[in-house]
């Protein structure tokens, strides 16, 4: 695949000579009346997704107001499982996807080693994304990001009980109170799991595990368990999901450990076999735009790069939280021994 | 391909002149079935022997196999909880079957038809069922407990997600199975077995022991297998309750190595014991079953004695209601009150009712048409297919038309010790690569339902066909009819109900399908099992219930309609006599 997309490369630009001109991330675009008219006509675009499922059909509404007649099939799973898909298709040559979305950065890294993204950076990415949120040469652009938190049910939880950092947590008190989403199909947690091993070390984990966790998979779902009163604590979960719960009056509250909490970005990208591909760029462009990203804000509670965007004012702003930042190059050799740590301390 | 060869025989002249079909139709057939069932079974050991890297033949799998300690505790845990379903669905079933086929417990009919009830609905929804009632914190159940008895928030009465939580959730939804035999054989008991020991002195309790229940064992040991089969290899209900509790089961386990970049090797290394295993069983279960030649011995020559329960009645109302209020009544309930209040912790009063869930199904949520229109065209074709291929199979196997026929019997009937989950592996081996493109089509489902349902169609028609006396068939047969004008025109229609019948079970058992189609389903092939299973995934409960109640009356609505369309004979029309 590589070698293919590196000589397609390289043939198109007559540029054998100088691979750096490969590298460089093409112009910008905008949205014209063509690029919508042909979007238009191809009358659909397919959207794999690891966004809450809630929030990217209420996205996908707004692009089909913005743009009638064009059909929004979201695919909603855990990031790993959108990864599994995709490479289970892609192996056997079946391109369904148009537009594909995770938040485990490292699979853009693999997806553009493959070669399977077609590079192109909308207007709104170019003018107003910060460099490091954005692939340099073009092929994907940090759609969105949130936090992997801490959360507990005020009602279930005194203020003063509840954990304030990490370690905290292997305290006996939170012994059969807590819930748990899983490396091996959310990539928050993956990514949360990788830099909390760097920081606190696996035996953190060890403890963790002997503590009677309930284990469910996306990290959309322990904020639900707290609504639901299944449990009183979550240890990860998306920070968007309680936002969400928080504002349909549910007593949550999220904690921000001392040590400094997770953060997981989504990247988005246009696939380079995409069978819709006027329509693929279009939705592209649209995903960064204010409209869309003051969406995933305020219905959808996630983080959002573009300068423009105003956050709820009950939102702890970003830049008060400590942040742990993640690196995908080195998660991604590591991947096989979280998967293989996490099921020998937690189970599954 | 059954209408081409009939549209050939239509001009039929004389039976001289006319080319029997028997053969051609014979060897189509072989070769359909063979495929069906032997190559995903072949990819499977070939890729058992395959390295994942790509370096070739190799062992390492089958090393990996036992050495690997995480393998080895789902083997054992699945083995466990299939053993402790199969007792447990054989507890409850047993005395179930015997109240309701041999006492003048009131509502016999009603409670037969309950359990049935109880079979359509898939068992991951039941799970899920358990999992709104039984969750420590939030089940409805240890709410109640909670607020009855006024106990601090952390007690709780049951806990669904634990080992014995699984298990009983597995049997409440195969013990149908268990009951369906007993009652059955013990319908067949002949009267004056039991006659005799009255005469010979014998008390009701002595004879029950002494003659009825010796005579029923051999169906309640099949239909412990059967439970203890489809436990070990079902996939929905291990996923939604075990992965919470924190262990894997074989089925979950092999599912995660399908994580990308999947072990695919690993994967069929690991699915060929669950194989072994389930042929073990029905070997086991063949042999069992093949002592049941004495419980009819004596033909149905009498109806069957019924017991008076006497004061026991009451005692065994509430055992049954008991059982079909854990099986049927309080899911269903737990199922319905999800549907339509915010979350599952709320209690029910006028504010926590919403119809904000269906709203987000029907109207929101871009994948429900996708997978419902899916779900019944996949249930339409399977249900079809295999009732017509079973109709003629069982034809040539029962008539014995065609030399050899026998082997095709012995085909039909193989895919039942295939697990779901071991074919859904197989076919993707076979049908997932740039030579057959059939992944990411709904016609890779189509043959791993066809070939998962084939044995059950095929055992309802071929019991179908033992009723009808063949003195018809040769009398077409003498006017000059061919083979399958015969069989089209005259053994068909005879064998209406038992068509319906079987095309009905069919498709039941294609939408409650899981554990092949997992692995199988792509974006544009979605089925509602699966989106169910995604929501699940994503902690979704009010949206899936929604789901399974629109799969539970649609369901319903197509074996109703089935039984009641004129030109399909209905059911009142019990042309067998």
């Amino acid at each position: 695949m590589w070698k293919k997309a590196l000589s397609a490369a390289l043939l198109a630009t007559g540029l054998a000579a100088s691979p750096a001109a490969w590298a460089e991330a093409p112009a910008p675009y905008q949205i014209t009346p063509e690029l919508e008219a042909a979007a238009k006509a191809e009358g659909k675009v397919v959207f794999y997704t690891a966004t809450d499922v809630a929030v990217a059909e209420k996205l996908a509404e707004l692009f089909k107001s913005k743009y009638p007649g064009i059909a929004v099939q979201v695919e909603r799973a855990g990031s790993e499982r959108v990864f599994q898909r995709i490479g289970q298709e892609y192996s056997t040559g079946i391109y369904n996807a148009d537009v594909i979305e995770t938040s485990d950065a490292v699979h853009f890294e693999y997806f553009k080693r493959q070669g399977w993204l077609a590079p192109m950076v909308p207007q709104e990415v170019a003018d107003k994304w910060p460099a490091d949120e954005r692939d340099p040469d073009g092929n994907f652009a940090a759609y969105r990001a949130h936090l992997s938190v801490i959360a507990y049910r005020t009602d279930l939880m005194k203020d003063a009980d509840a954990p304030k950092t990490w370690e905290d947590l292997l305290d006996p008190r939170f012994k059969d109170k807590m819930v748990k989403a899983h490396p091996g199909y959310s990539g928050t947690v993956m990514t949360s799991t990788f830099v909390l091993s760097q920081l606190l070390g696996w035996d953190y984990f060890e403890k963790l595990g002997k503590q009677n966790i309930m284990q469910v998979q996306s990290s959309t779902e322990p904020p639900k368990k707290l609504a639901q009163g299944e449990r009183a604590l979550e240890v990860d979960g998306n920070e968007y999901n309680v936002f969400r719960l928080i504002d349909e009056g549910k007593p949550i509250k999220i904690v921000y450990p001392d040590e400094g909490t997770p953060l997981a970005v989504g990247n988005a990208a246009v696939l380079k076999q995409a069978p819709n591909p006027n329509a693929a760029k279009l939705f592209y462009a649209f995903l960064f735009s204010l409209d869309a990203q003051q969406l995933n804000s305020d219905f959808g509670g996630l983080r959002s790069f573009h300068p423009g965007v105003k956050e709820k004012a009950d939102r702890t702003p970003l830049s008060k939280i400590k942040i742990l930042h993640s690196d995908p190059e080195k998660l991604e050799p590591e991947i096989p021994t979280i998967k293989a740590n996490y099921e020998k301390y937690f189970g599954t | 391909m059954t209408s081409d060869i009939q549209v050939q025989a239509l001009p039929v002249q004389g039976r001289r002149r006319s080319i029997d079909f028997s053969w051609p139709t014979f060897a189509l057939l072989t070769l359909v079935l063979s495929v069906l069932v032997l190559l995903p079974l072949f990819w499977l050991v070939y890729y058992s022997f395959r390295s994942d890297t790509g370096a070739g033949a190799t062992f390492a799998n089958y090393i990996a196999l036992v050495a690997d300690p995480t393998l080895l505790r789902a083997y054992g845990l699945a083995i466990g909880m299939a053993l402790a379903v199969g007792v447990l669905a054989c507890i409850i079933a047993t005395p179930m079957a015997w109240l309701v086929a041999r006492t003048d417990l009131p509502g016999r009919r009603t409670i037969r038809m309950l359990v049935t009830a109880s079979f359509v609905t898939p068992p991951f929804l039941g799970a899920i069922a358990y999992e709104i009632l039984a969750a420590p914190n939030s089940g409805i159940v240890n709410i109640m407990y909670r607020s009855v008895f006024g106990l601090e928030a952390s007690e709780y009465l049951v806990n669904i997600y634990t080992f014995s939580g699984l298990v009983f959730a597995i049997a409440c939804f195969t013990f149908p199975y268990v009951f369906t035999l007993v009652a059955n054989a013990l319908d067949k008991v002949p009267s004056d077995l039991e006659d005799a020991s009255s005469i010979l002195g014998g008390k009701s309790m002595t004879t029950l022991r002494k003659v009825t229940i010796p005579l029923v064992l051999p169906a309640m040991l099949a239909g412990t297998l059967i439970a203890i089969l489809q436990a070990l290899t079902m996939f929905g209900s291990p996923a939604i309750l075990a992965l919470p509790a924190g262990f894997h089961v074989i089925t979950t386990k092999i599912w995660s190595l399908f994580q990308f970049p999947p072990r695919l090797g690993l994967a069929a290394a690991a699915a060929l014991p669950l194989l072994i295993i389930t042929v073990i069983l029905l070997r086991a279960q063949k042999s069992i079953l093949g002592r049941k030649g004495y419980t009819v011995l004596g033909g149905k020559s009498g109806t069957p004695r019924i017991t008076e329960l006497g004061p026991w009645k009451w005692p065994a109302i509430a055992f049954v209601f008991c059982v079909l209020s854990l099986t049927i009544i309080l899911p269903y309930l737990a199922i319905i009150k999800t549907a339509f209040t915010g979350t599952v912790g709320d209690p029910i009063n006028l504010s926590t009712l919403t119809l904000s869930h269906w709203r987000f199904v029907l109207f929101e949520f871009s994948a429900t048409q996708l997978a419902l229109r899916n779900t019944f065209l996949l249930g339409f074709l399977t249900a079809t297919a295999v009732t017509a291929i079973a109709l003629i199979v069982s034809y040539l196997v029962i008539r014995r038309s065609v030399p050899g026929s026998g082997f095709l019997g012995v085909l039909a009937t193989a895919p039942v010790a295939i697990p779901g989950i071991v074919l859904g592996v197989g076919l993707f081996l076979s049908y997932a690569n740039p030579t057959f493109q059939l992944y990411g089509t709904i016609w890779i489902l189509l043959i791993a339902f066809m070939t998962i349902e084939l044995p059950a169609g095929y055992q309802q028609m071929s019991s179908a066909f033992s009723g009808v006396h063949p003195e018809l068939e040769e009398a077409g047969r003498i006017v000059g009819a061919s083979r399958l004008r015969t069989l089209w025109d005259i053994t068909a229609p005879l064998l209406r109900t038992s068509v319906v019948a079987a095309w009905c079970f069919v498709f039941v058992g294609t939408i409650r399908e899981l554990s092949a189609t997992i692995l199988l389903t792509t974006a544009n092939t979605k089925l509602v099992s699966v989106i169910i299973y995604d929501l699940n995934e994503s902690g979704d409960l009010g949206a899936i219930c929604v789901l399974g109640i629109i799969l539970l009356a649609a369901s319903f609505a197509v074996v109703f309609i089935a039984n009641r369309v004129p030109v399909l004979g209905g059911s009142q029309m019990n042309t067998r006599g």
